[in-house]
């Protein structure tokens, strides 16, 4: 049989039936459809939690203080309230890691702050000209933190966006005007360009100033909360991490790692977590549409199933007039297949249209990618061979005399 | 030409044997009218499914046209049907839903004509088979009985086959549409020298044909030249 009357025969026989050859592509449409979405839904989650992990840095580790333990009794206090990094930490770090692109010790802590009549509570942090490289942070207006700055304990601030529109109004220019932090007064020097919520601490809340001020007038001691250092590139972090953890159990004094009074975290890590989480999720979501794709299979294999009882004078009548098993075979596969396959084309329209609607309505990020596609299009078409296998089998292997009788 | 000897066919169903046809032997040369005549269950059917090729004889040999076909296989035989034979049956089987068209060129489907050349092959079918040109884009189903007979008649003409068989072809028919068809058969037989094998349990339907077979349990009890040869004087017109 040639290549145009396969095709020409199987839209004649698909279009002689169009509410059932609808009802069963249907099936098909849903369950394409549902991957896609439920697929995107999942991805698109991951591509935001990932996102959102990146804004605080790229290729960032950091290293927060523990608590230390002693041999003897464990007295702990919490993780991360221990006073144990120090600005000469800091200072080393910067001198020995030699991977490290920038380093950026940082003492944190909320305050009220006050401007003419306007007042917040939020975080303060004191750092260095470093920061906004570690951090990925962007200046709006103005500058942020210089090493002068820091170097003769400038009172001057740098305000997150959020903050500058709680104190001063949505949109103004702050610069140079005056705020309190804990009844000190900063002048404003710069605003941060808005990063948009994170579920990390967003910077847009925050308000900077110079790491040896905050140290002076506001903490008191030499201590910093954390530091926070960039890895020229993400290969290079494991390195500096393993580096980062002997300079400081040395300088430490700490013999056994596990007693170490600090902790290093790897962004690395964060986002490998975090991708997991979210790559269970997708399955966990693609797995319950593939249920409904797989039942949308077994509709095909029904509808075909009926329509080689249906057609059984048909078949016989095409052997008596000379078709081959394979020829009656490859009819009803192709007929099956070209369901599937127009299922599958609908169907990823559908799920598109689909994941659109829960992106505008439902404002969840979703992510339709070419490979949930591909892989649509490659299941419509396996399911249209496997589920049509067996009817095409079935006919081919008719005896073209009972099947001629057939009533 | 249809040479068949001794041929034999055994059907087993569980312990029971059933012999439907005891050495059988006959031959048909090209261009003969001939009916098989018998009553149900006198083998003809079986016959018939042995001549065309849609069976094979548990013994004996069948040859068409010289080539023995008694022991092809399945896709063999469906090669010898695709270029030797045409059917006619008692119910048509048309495709309902297709056009008259589209129905009798379904043999070319599965031939190695090209597409351009059927269109001619088909025309010519139809001609031959005696249907007004004006229904040859009407679906099968809004025919009548007679009409979609001579569809069917076109249809077996399409390939060209060297034999028609017709299985009853005027049994769903009443006497005046069945003569019609009947007169179909004649004009083949005279005009192109088609070799026409009716099977039929009718004397009358028999008589129309130039030799008459008569089967009964499964062996030939009679084999003559028709001398009171029945001609339908009808025109074609219905």
């Amino acid at each position: 049989m040639k290549i145009t009357d396969i095709v020409s025969e199987t839209y004649f026989s698909l279009t002689a039936n169009k509410v059932r050859t609808g009802l069963t592509m249907l099936g098909i449409v849903i369950g394409i459809g549902s991957v896609i979405a439920m697929v995107s839904v999942g991805q698109g989650a991951q591509s935001s939690i990932e996102s959102s992990i990146q804004s605080i840095g790229s290729n960032l580790l950091i290293v927060s203080p523990g608590a230390q333990r002693g041999p003897g009794v464990q007295v702990s206090a919490g993780r991360g309230t221990a006073q144990t990094l120090t600005q000469e930490d800091a200072n080393a770090i910067i001198k020995d890691v030699t991977l490290a692109k920038a380093v950026a010790p940082e003492i944190s802590r909320r305050y009220q702050i006050t401007a003419k009549g306007t007042n917040t509570n939020t975080q303060v942090v004191g750092t260095v000209s470093a920061y906004p490289t570690v951090r990925n942070i962007e200046i709006d207006t103005g500058s942020f933190i210089s090493d002068q700055n820091v170097k003769s304990l400038s009172r001057v601030t740098v305000i997150g966006s959020t903050v500058r529109d709680d104190l001063f109004g949505i949109g103004s220019d702050p610069i140079g005007q005056a705020i309190k932090i804990n009844k000190i007064e900063f002048k404003v020097i710069g605003v941060t360009k808005s990063k948009g919520g994170s579920g990390f601490g967003s910077s847009d809340e925050m308000v900077f100033v110079p790491l040896s001020t905050a140290q002076r007038y506001l903490a008191g001691d030499t201590y910093v909360t954390s530091i926070s250092i960039a890895a020229e590139s993400a290969s290079a972090m494991t390195a500096i991490q393993q580096q980062v953890k002997d300079l400081l159990l040395e300088r430490h004094k700490i013999q056994d790692p596990t007693l170490a009074d600090f902790n290093i975290i790897n962004q690395a890590d964060i986002v490998a977590t975090a991708s997991s989480i979210t790559g269970v999720f997708t399955m966990l979501l693609g797995a319950i549409a593939g249920i409904s794709l797989l039942v949308g299979g077994i509709g095909i294999m029904n509808m075909m199933l009926t329509t080689v009882t249906e057609r059984t004078r048909e078949i016989g009548l095409r052997k008596a007039i000379g078709a081959k098993r394979r020829d009656i075979s490859t009819q009803f596969l192709v007929e099956s297949i070209m369901l599937t396959f127009l299922g599958g084309v609908i169907g990823v329209l559908f799920g598109w249209g689909l994941a659109w609607a829960v992106t505008a309505f439902a404002g969840i990020t979703t992510s339709v990618s070419t490979s949930s596609v591909l892989l649509a299009f490659g299941v419509s078409a396996a399911i249209g061979i496997v589920f049509g296998y067996y009817p095409a089998r079935r006919a081919a292997r008719l005896n073209p005399i009972e099947a001629l009788r057939y009533e | 030409m249809i040479e068949c000897k001794n041929i034999t066919k055994t059907y087993v169903n569980g312990d029971m044997e059933t012999t439907v046809l005891k050495n059988v032997s006959f031959t048909i040369e090209d261009g003969e009218y001939v009916a098989i005549m018998g009553p149900s269950g006198s083998g003809k059917s079986t016959l018939m499914h042995i001549l065309g090729a849609l069976d094979s004889p548990t013994s004996g040999t069948y040859k068409l046209d010289g080539h023995d076909v008694s022991k092809l296989s399945d896709d063999e035989l469906a090669d010898v049907r695709k270029n030797k034979i045409g059917f006619v049956f008692q119910s048509f089987n048309l495709l309902s839903r297709a056009t008259v068209l589209r129905n009798v060129a379904l043999p070319l489907l599965y031939s190695e004509m090209p597409r351009h050349t059927r269109n001619e092959h088909v025309e010519k079918a139809l001609i031959s088979a005696g249907l007004e040109k004006e229904r040859w884009s009407h679906l099968s189903n809004q025919l009548s009985g007679g009409q979609m007979q001579r569809v069917a008649i076109a249809r077996s003409l399409v390939n060209n086959p060297s034999i028609i068989f017709a299985d009853e072809p005027t049994g769903n028919l009443d006497s005046k549409t069945g003569e019609i068809v009947l007169d179909t058969f004649q004009k083949l037989n005279k005009n192109h020298e088609h070799t026409i094998v009716l099977i039929t349990h009718e004397k009358y339907v028999a008589e129309h044909a130039d030799r008459i077979i008569h089967i009964q349990d499964g062996m030939i009890v009679e084999d003559r030249k028709n001398t009171s040869k029945r001609m339908t004087n009808h025109t074609h017109k219905e």
